[in-house]
């Protein structure tokens, strides 16, 4: 390109590029960046909601019996609460709102491949969230299922399962739409000199993060629509009266719904990626490894399914399978956490918010990791299968892990998108209240579970009621970390100090344009020089 | 990248295909009638695979088309294939 065929290049930030600023210019925008920010509201605004929703459950388990609410109530909440967490806030989390952010920048595009698909996609995530949402409050009310929707039961209870169903089947769609965009925007639209190899990490997450989007998410799609049909039609699919099996939607289910873990799971791991070196100021160790492995837990994760249904009488020698492919995803996670923690040894390490966060998630994830060893293996698991273990366990891995990636990813490049940043004392305080509060709440249900706690019931044995009070008030400390780290992100994003271009001396291309980028993201298509994490380069393409 | 040449399929060739799909649609219903036992749906699904690639490779054009396309869309349907495999090792040995 020469670049005297070009006007002058004009840094208008993207926030006030079309002049309007009223809400048609961003509902209607096809820019990625402003899509990101859509989906990040409104992503955030569901995870709130479901928090609260949380915090009640763990109300109603403070003390044995009824506390606030009966067990109707509570089956309803833990259901909406589940669905919510899952469905909406963590699966669109990261490709959804820090995808659609970052990548295109960081592979040096000016926008995604299908910008208008883009957009579509946010709407069908609205409109699907619309659909949940009336489910609650029309027909029999809320689902009370559990976010799994198990026959018989979904198949039979009176409350608006249909509905419901219906809305995560739309949801469905948005995320199978930013997969096909986000496998083509990585394909073709990579800039000069942006090689596969020279790809930043959180790139290659989402690249493997959007085959199973792809692959996975028709058959949960599919899954759905029969259970209508065994609601409306009656068909008999998995009703054995009328020669349909009952495991066979348990095995629909998780064929998505396994590989949906890693639609939660890898972006985050791909964040954690991107923050430890920057703050180690050293280049990621086993840059390739750590790529590698990302595809080989996509594929090999697409396998495991079953360990869900060690106790729901699969065949033994399915148990088997399963069980052992289960421990064999443990071995491209635990390459990431070593290669993560040989980044920073020896690493000029500076513990700023987004660093505290990465580091917690490798701690967090490896005790949601290791404790799905015990869960993974058969003789184990039916041992704690469906007790408060398994609650413990997947918060670890979905909160813990990428909920706290989500965070530090929040720290760390929201700025850029804002221009100014948060303060740093109070982001401290906040991390520090949430990880003493996390690990109160979930140590607690994990040590309740291994006793032979019960999940999915609003009342238990007198025996349990100690570490159940402290798990209570576990919650309560992380909600009011939750609260303050919002309250300062919020404040710093709207009052804070202004950033420069590369507030954290990242050497990857968002860091490269002026925080909030121009439109255009790059006056001119960028030529690739370097690696992602060659510091002594940072600054320039 | 530039776009595969657009190529035309000669009617002769079309039909024949379509009477293939035919033969094929009767090999269907006379596995149905056999006594195989569980094998009995192996044979139904391995006829089905047969017939959509046919569908695939010529109606839709993918013999035509670029290297990478068709790799991603072979990747596709292993994937497709292992979850139905995986399945079946369940009921088979139940
Ligand atoms: C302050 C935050 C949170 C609190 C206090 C909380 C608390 C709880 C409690 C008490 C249960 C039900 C236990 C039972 O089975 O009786 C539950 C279930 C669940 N939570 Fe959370 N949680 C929180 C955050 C999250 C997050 C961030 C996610 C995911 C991203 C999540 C996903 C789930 C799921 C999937 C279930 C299972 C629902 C079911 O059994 O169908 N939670 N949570
Ligand atoms: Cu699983």
């Amino acid at each position: 390109m020469n670049p005297s065929d070009h006007p002058p290049a004009v840094f208008t930030s993207f926030w006030n590029d079309t002049g309007k600023t009223g809400i048609t210019s961003w509902i209607f925008s096809t820019d990625h960046k402003r899509i990101g920010l859509l989906y990040f509201w409104s992503v955030l605004g569901f995870f709130l909601t479901a928090v609260l929703l949380g915090l009640l459950l763990r109300i109603e388990l403070m003390a044995p019996g009824r506390t606030i609410m009966g067990p109707e109530t509570y089956n309803a909440l833990f259901t909406v609460h589940g669905a919510i967490m899952v469905f909406l806030f963590i699966i669109p989390g990261f490709p959804g709102a820090f995808g659609n952010l970052v990548m295109p920048i960081q592979i040096g595009a000016r926008d995604v491949s299908f910008p208008r698909l883009n957009l579509f996609s946010w709407w069908l995530y609205m409109m699907g969230a619309a659909v949940i949402i009336i489910s609650l409050f029309t027909g029999g009310g809320p689902p009370d299922t559990g976010w799994t929707f198990y026959v018989p039961f979904s198949a039979r209870t009176g409350t608006n399962v249909s509905l419901a169903v219906f809305g995560v089947f739309i949801v469905g769609f948005s995320s199978i739409v930013t997969g096909v965009n986000f496998v083509t925007t990585i394909h073709r639209l990579r800039a000069p000199g942006m090689s596969w190899d020279r790809l930043p990490l959180f790139v290659w997450s989402l690249y493997a993060t959007a085959w199973v989007q792809i692959l996975a998410t028709p058959i949960l799609g599919i899954t759905l629509v029969l259970i209508i049909a065994e609601r409306v039609l009656g068909v008999g699919l998995f009703d054995p009266m009328k020669g349909g099996d009952p495991v066979m939607y348990q095995h629909l289910f998780w064929i998505y719904s396994h590989p949906a873990v890693y639609i939660m799971i890898l972006p985050a791991m791909g964040v954690i990626s991107e923050i430890i070196p920057v703050f180690s100021r050293k280049p990621v160790f086993g840059y390739k490894m750590i790529a590698f492995s990302s595809i080989a837990i996509a594929a090999a994760g697409s396998l495991v399914w079953g360990h869900h249904m060690f106790t729901s009488g699969m065949s033994d020698r399915a148990i088997l399978v399963f069980s052992f492919l289960t421990f064999v995803v443990a071995i491209p996670s635990a390459i990431k956490v070593f290669n993560w923690v040989s980044t920073l040894y020896r690493g000029s390490i500076s513990l700023e918010a987004p660093m505290l966060y990465a580091l917690s998630f490798i701690l967090l994830f490896s005790i949601g990791g290791l404790t799905g060893l015990i869960l993974g293996a058969a003789a184990t698991d039916i041992h704690v299968h469906d007790t408060h273990f398994v609650v413990g366990h997947f918060h670890y891995v979905i909160f813990g892990g990428s909920g706290f990636a989500l965070f530090g990813a929040m720290h760390y490049w929201l700025p850029k998108f804002y221009g100014r940043r948060y303060a740093e004392k109070p982001a401290l305080i906040a991390w520090g209240l949430m990880f003493v509060g996390f690990n109160i709440t979930y140590f607690s249900m994990m040590v309740l579970g291994m006793k032979g706690m019960p999940r999915r019931y609003y009342d238990y044995l007198p025996e349990f009621a100690p570490l159940n009070l402290v798990s209570t008030v576990g919650s309560w400390i992380l909600a009011v970390g939750l609260v303050l780290m919002l309250v300062n992100l919020i404040r710093g994003l709207r009052k804070g100090e202004p950033v420069g271009n590369n507030p954290w001396g990242g050497a990857t291309l968002e860091w490269t344009i002026p925080s909030p980028p121009p439109t255009e993201n790059f006056p001119e298509e960028p030529v690739v020089t370097h690696g992602p994490y060659d510091f002594s380069k940072a600054g320039t393409p | 990248m530039t776009e595969a040449p657009h190529h035309i399929i000669s009617y002769t060739k079309l039909t024949a295909v379509w009477g293939l799909l035919l033969l094929l649609t009767g090999a269907t219903i006379l596995v149905t009638r056999l006594d195989l036992g569980p094998y009995k749906i192996l044979g139904a699904l391995t006829i089905a695979c047969v017939k959509s690639g046919l569908v695939i490779a010529v109606f839709m054009h993918m013999k035509y088309e670029e290297r990478l396309l068709r790799i991603l869309l072979f990747v596709t349907l292993v994937t497709l294939a292992i979850f139905i495999g995986f399945t079946f090792f369940d009921v088979l040995y139940r």
